[in-house]
């Protein structure tokens, strides 16, 4: 297989937004091309990333309206819907094309418009990628289905809401330094969890999960501009290789899992990223995961191989995951506080992670930082996506 | 014949003695200190400015109430409007969020509205609670009479209290059929929805004695949160 390498790296700013589905896509697409300076190198091809456009945006062909809004024909257009992962997965379609010889650049755009209808149908149509007859009947929804998985995991390993607490905290404050967040708000211990009006401050959602754990609904859009050697080499980018990428499923619905708190998932695809990159969990010096809730901060972080079970939440209260710890997690300030709009979520954690290996983050950038990691966590847990990058020296 | 001020007389409608609220501080999620206090009759202007942005911006049904809450604010500067009252939560002496209702007679109050400016720290949620707090406790009032206008006051108020029915009785805001809080149901989700520390210490209450406003843009971008169109 060729090397694959980023060159380009864009996204809007997460919140909410006022511009049509495609042209909020088509702006992220313009950053990344604009940041990649292709000049009159062709884009071979379009992959984007979305989950719910046809059913809450009406909108269905987005990568074809997309190379139209571009004006980038006659590459090839295609969409991908893959859950909540499915910006990862767009990234991978992108990563084999060139991979396999078939384009030499790939404009991989992840979008999503989850604002264009209400809390309530938001966390629905997000529901509905849950089991159809053993979960999604019963009521579930993805809140539901972390509240079940934050107690059984806090009770095996002795976490605590306060853990969870310092999560969400860090991350607000990474996002405070990220111009591109969907929130930029503090909090702090005393008023989400150990003062009296905190009851009030974040309330319960799906116990033992409140507020604060949870991550906003966005809209927001993405984009990655992907490049073979040969490309990459002839316009001189700073060298971010592609360097493995790892997919693994597990059961659909959570109930049928040997150990519901083992992320099965999220430890083989992991595996196999470090297996193709050549690296350990140790060699790695940022990574962006799946917040979308805070549990999921720590669970991933140990299914993939950067604590032992049962420690991260000691590691997040010794501060190692903050911008100046060992391993810094979420510098952009995760779902958290950056934002999830589902289908642009895993390609903007690795635009926050090209950006911090050419040295482009700012405020929040990781001294250094030449290895990275990301955890796309689709469905709840059942189809995953890992990705590392490494800066390659010239 | 009658002067102009005894026809001014005969256009106020008669007052009812009305118990000052007591400033409390509140803890937000930002660890900032919001002061909740009663807004005066003399600072419906600054008021009025503040809310004046907001009769354009659809979003969240926020041109409804800031044009009715303009109208309320203005009623009761101008004295239009049977005992009215005015909180407001003020962070840094910034205005954060205001309510308003009014007292029926002695045992029925009448919710207004819920402004919040500063989105995201549940401020609409403290305002909202003082506010009934105040019908409840300082006023020793039996019940409450609310609508909401847009869905988010239906989850806040009808929703998470929970309030009961009261439909046969129609609103003020438009004949709505009304929604009650009794005070059974306050005193219920008192625990869990009302919140703030007593007494203000002298200085903090010298810190939010002058309401200061945002800058128009401030408040349209807290308002409305529409930053993820911008590239």
């Amino acid at each position: 297989m060729r090397p694959v390498y980023v060159i380009g790296a864009g996204m809007t700013r997460f919140g909410r937004s006022e511009w049509p589905l495609v042209d909020l896509a088509a702006a992220a697409s313009l950053a990344a091309l604009h940041h990649a300076d292709l000049g009159k190198i062709p884009v071979n091809a379009v992959v984007v990333a979305n989950m719910g456009a046809g059913r809450i945006n009406r909108q269905t062909a987005i990568a074809s309206a997309l190379v139209d809004r571009l004006s980038l024909w006659p590459a090839a257009a295609e969409a991908v819907e893959n859950g909540p992962a499915s910006g990862a997965s767009a990234v991978k379609v992108g990563y084999q094309a060139i991979a396999s010889g078939m384009a030499d650049v790939v404009l991989v755009t992840g979008v999503e418009m989850m604002r264009a209808v209400d809390g309530l149908e938001a966390t629905d149509f997000v529901a509905s990628l849950s089991h159809p007859e053993a979960e999604y009947i019963y009521g579930v929804t993805l809140p539901s289905l972390a509240g079940l998985f934050a107690r059984l995991f806090m009770e095996r390993y002795g976490v605590e809401r306060r853990h969870l607490a310092l999560v969400a905290i860090k991350n607000h404050d990474n996002a405070m330094k990220n111009p591109y967040a969907h929130i930029h708000q503090p909090v702090t211990m005393e008023g989400i969890l150990t003062s009296p009006e905190a009851v009030v401050n974040n309330p319960p959602v799906a116990e033992p999960l409140h507020m604060f754990d949870c991550c906003p609904v966005s809209d927001g859009a993405a984009a990655l501009v992907l490049a073979s050697q040969d490309i990459a080499a002839k316009l001189g980018a700073p060298r971010v290789l592609v360097a493995g990428i790892g997919q693994a499923t597990d059961t659909h619905a959570v109930h049928e899992r040997q150990d519901p708190t083992d992320l099965k998932a999220v430890r083989l695809a992991s595996a196999a990223a470090f297996d193709r990159a050549g690296l350990k969990p140790s060699d790695i010096d940022v990574a962006e995961l799946h917040d979308a809730f805070t549990i999921l901060e720590i669970a991933e972080s140990e299914a993939a191989g950067f604590f032992k079970v049962g420690q991260a939440h000691k590691a997040v209260e010794r501060g190692e995951t903050k911008l100046t710890g060992k391993l810094p997690i979420n510098p952009s300030g995760g779902l958290k506080a950056k934002g999830h709009p589902v289908g642009a979520t895993g390609v903007a954690q690795l635009v926050e992670l090209a950006w911090q290996l050419r040295g482009e983050a700012g405020e929040r950038q990781i001294a250094k930082a030449k290895t990275a990691y990301a955890c796309n966590f689709g469905g709840f847990g059942n189809n995953v996506v890992a990705t590392v990058l490494r800066k390659e020296e010239r | 014949m009658a002067s102009v001020t005894d026809l001014e007389a005969l256009l106020r409608p008669p007052a009812m003695e009305m118990p000052p609220y007591p400033p409390k501080a509140i803890t937000l999620a930002s660890g900032e200190e919001m002061i909740v206090r009663q807004a005066s009759r003399e600072e419906m202007p600054i008021l009025l400015k503040a809310i004046y942005p907001l009769l354009l911006v659809e979003r969240d049904y926020y041109d409804i109430v800031a044009a009715r809450l303009y109208s309320e604010l203005l009623a009761y500067k101008r004295y239009r409007v049977k005992d009215e009252y005015v909180l407001v939560g003020l962070i840094d002496g910034v205005l954060a969020g205001l309510v308003n209702g009014r007292l029926v007679d002695a045992k029925v109050g009448m919710s207004y509205h819920t402004l919040t400016i500063r989105r995201g720290l549940r401020v609409g949620s403290h305002l909202f609670a003082a506010k009934m707090e105040y019908h409840i406790e300082h006023c020793g009032q039996d019940e409450v009479l609310i609508v909401a206008e847009s869905p988010i006051g239906f989850r806040r108020w009808m929703i998470e209290y929970p309030l009961d029915k009261k439909h046969e009785v129609q609103h003020e805001l438009g004949g709505v059929p009304s929604w009650v809080l009794t005070r059974k149901t306050y005193l219920d989700a008192k625990p869990r929805l009302v919140s703030g520390r007593r007494p203000v210490p002298a200085e903090k209450l010298a810190g939010a004695a002058v309401i200061r406003l945002p800058g128009e843009d401030t408040v349209r971008l807290q308002v409305t949160g529409e930053k993820g169109g911008k590239a």
